[in-house]
């Protein structure tokens, strides 16, 4: 199955914008496919350049159509959008219903515009394993801008603060308490809070409400974080939004975003490593047959995980034995 | 790293008409036999449904039609799938479609055509025995 042509004829069209190339080099991260790992190290150099916004918030808040209706000025303002969509997977049945793209129908036919849309596949955290590789993608093959609408649905769908430069938290009205309730999750990670739907009754109230929230929150290093209202479905405030979201990029080029990306790659390499080396041991342990010989151990208290695992570090196996890339 | 392959469909509506159960019932049994449906809502345009099954690298393509377009919009949707080389995604179709259009439709390329009482089964069945093993 491995191809380094075929991957590299992709690799090239992802570079040279070619959409089925982009498409198909998604589905290979998304599949955790043997070559996905070859592709992601190919294309990782030409990364880097594109500006990631997030956006989140409740069901029903509004979030696809005010996509679409933040890409439309983009657009006018001449440039080239990516969009990745995610939405839950069910845990029962495996299967997904993705159907933000019914609020960007037009979008899909503009060439300047690339729409994935990807299910959770049990991963936490408001996103898909493979987000972060998409938005790499997208990011590689020239996207100026590439929007990230995530799960938003409470208090641990949180991921995207990892992948996205300014988030977007879409509030719809007449939350009222809920907004307590939803505080300790993604309230606490906007940069710029928007209270849609505000031709409907109670709009000011969400907006002093989240204002009210703000004020008891510490500032982060010098950036409040601005309320506005739009109403996404006629596209009222998208030049106001469009304009805080540059506000609040000027204020990172200005400071903070340098020592964000290091925190960020400190922790993806982290991560990158925790993944390798236990794949790594516990291949080895289980080809050895150790792995079950532990487990009963365990299993008869003759010994506990804790020093079972400092026994599996303190052998001298399975590390030598990480694929070289 | 192990493989994890998902079957995705793209379920659209081509043409004018705005009957949407059909469409939708089928979308929620390819879903819970365990695919990621992606939907596009009403009134497509056949560039429209094309760029999206190839912007969502989907393996199945599932129309719904009960306008009477079908023998217009198909072919159209067909030919410029071939263009943009999705030669590989099995497409099938539902809705109204009178027997006597459906041999034209299958030598398009068409893979089935179902009509009204068809089981969500019966659909899911010849999905999963007929999507493309793709590489």
């Amino acid at each position: 199955m491995r191809d380094p042509s075929k991957i590299k004829q992709l690799v090239n069209g992802v570079l040279k914008g070619d959409r089925r190339s982009i498409a198909r080099t998604i589905t290979l991260v998304e599949n955790n496919s043997p070559e996905a790992q070859e592709a992601i190290s190919s294309l990782y150099q030409h990364t880097g350049k594109t500006y990631i916004i997030g956006v989140t918030g409740p069901t029903g808040s509004g979030k696809s159509t005010l996509i679409e209706k933040l890409t439309r000025e983009l657009r006018i303002k001449g440039k080239t959008v990516g969009i990745v969509c995610v939405d839950p997977t069910s845990p029962f049945t495996g299967g997904a219903f993705l159907g933000d793209r019914v609020r960007m129908q037009e979008l899909s036919v503009d060439e300047g515009v690339f729409i994935r849309s990807m299910a959770t596949r049990g991963n936490p955290g408001g996103l898909a394993k493979a987000t972060k590789d998409a938005v790499r993608i997208l990011d590689a093959s020239g996207k100026d801008i590439v929007i990230v609408e995530a799960v938003g649905a409470g208090q641990s769908e949180v991921d995207i603060i990892k992948i996205a430069h300014t988030i977007l938290v879409i509030l719809p009205p007449g939350l009222g308490d809920e907004i307590q309730a939803i505080k300790a999750g993604i309230m606490e990670i906007g940069d710029i809070f928007v209270a849609n739907k505000a031709d409907r009754e109670n709009a000011d109230k969400t907006v002093a409400d989240i204002e009210a929230m703000l004020d008891m929150t510490p500032e982060k290093d010098g950036w409040r974080p601005p309320v506005i209202k739009t109403i996404a479905i006629t596209g009222e405030g998208m030049t106001e939004l469009l304009n805080k979201i540059n506000q609040h990029r000027e204020y990172l080029e200005a400071g903070a975003f340098d020592l964000r990306r290091k925190q960020r790659v400190e922790a993806e390499l982290v991560e990158a490593i925790e993944q390798r080396v236990t794949e790594s041991v516990l291949r080895d342990l289980k080809e050895r047959g150790k792995f079950d010989e532990l487990i009963h151990k365990i299993l008869a208290r003759k010994m506990d995980p804790y020093s079972a695992a400092d026994m599996v570090l303190a052998w001298p196996f399975g590390l030598k034995k990480v694929k070289k890339t | 790293m192990s493989s994890e392959r998902k079957i995705r469909v793209v379920v659209a509506k081509p043409g004018l008409d705005s009957h949407d159960r059909g469409a939708k019932v089928v979308a929620r049994a390819l879903r819970d036999a365990g695919m990621e449906v992606i939907y596009t809502g009403l009134r497509q345009t056949p560039e429209q449904i094309v760029e999206t099954a190839l912007q969502e690298d989907v393996d199945v393509i599932a129309l719904s039609i009960l306008s009477g377009a079908h023998m217009t919009l198909f072919p159209s949707i067909m030919e410029l799938l071939k263009r943009k080389g999705l030669v590989d995604v099995l497409v099938f179709a539902g809705g109204i479609i009178p027997a006597e259009d459906v041999p034209a439709l299958k030598k398009i390329g068409i893979a089935e055509v179902f009509g009204p009482g068809t089981s969500t089964d019966t659909l899911v069945k010849f999905v999963k025995e007929n999507v493309r093993k793709r590489g």
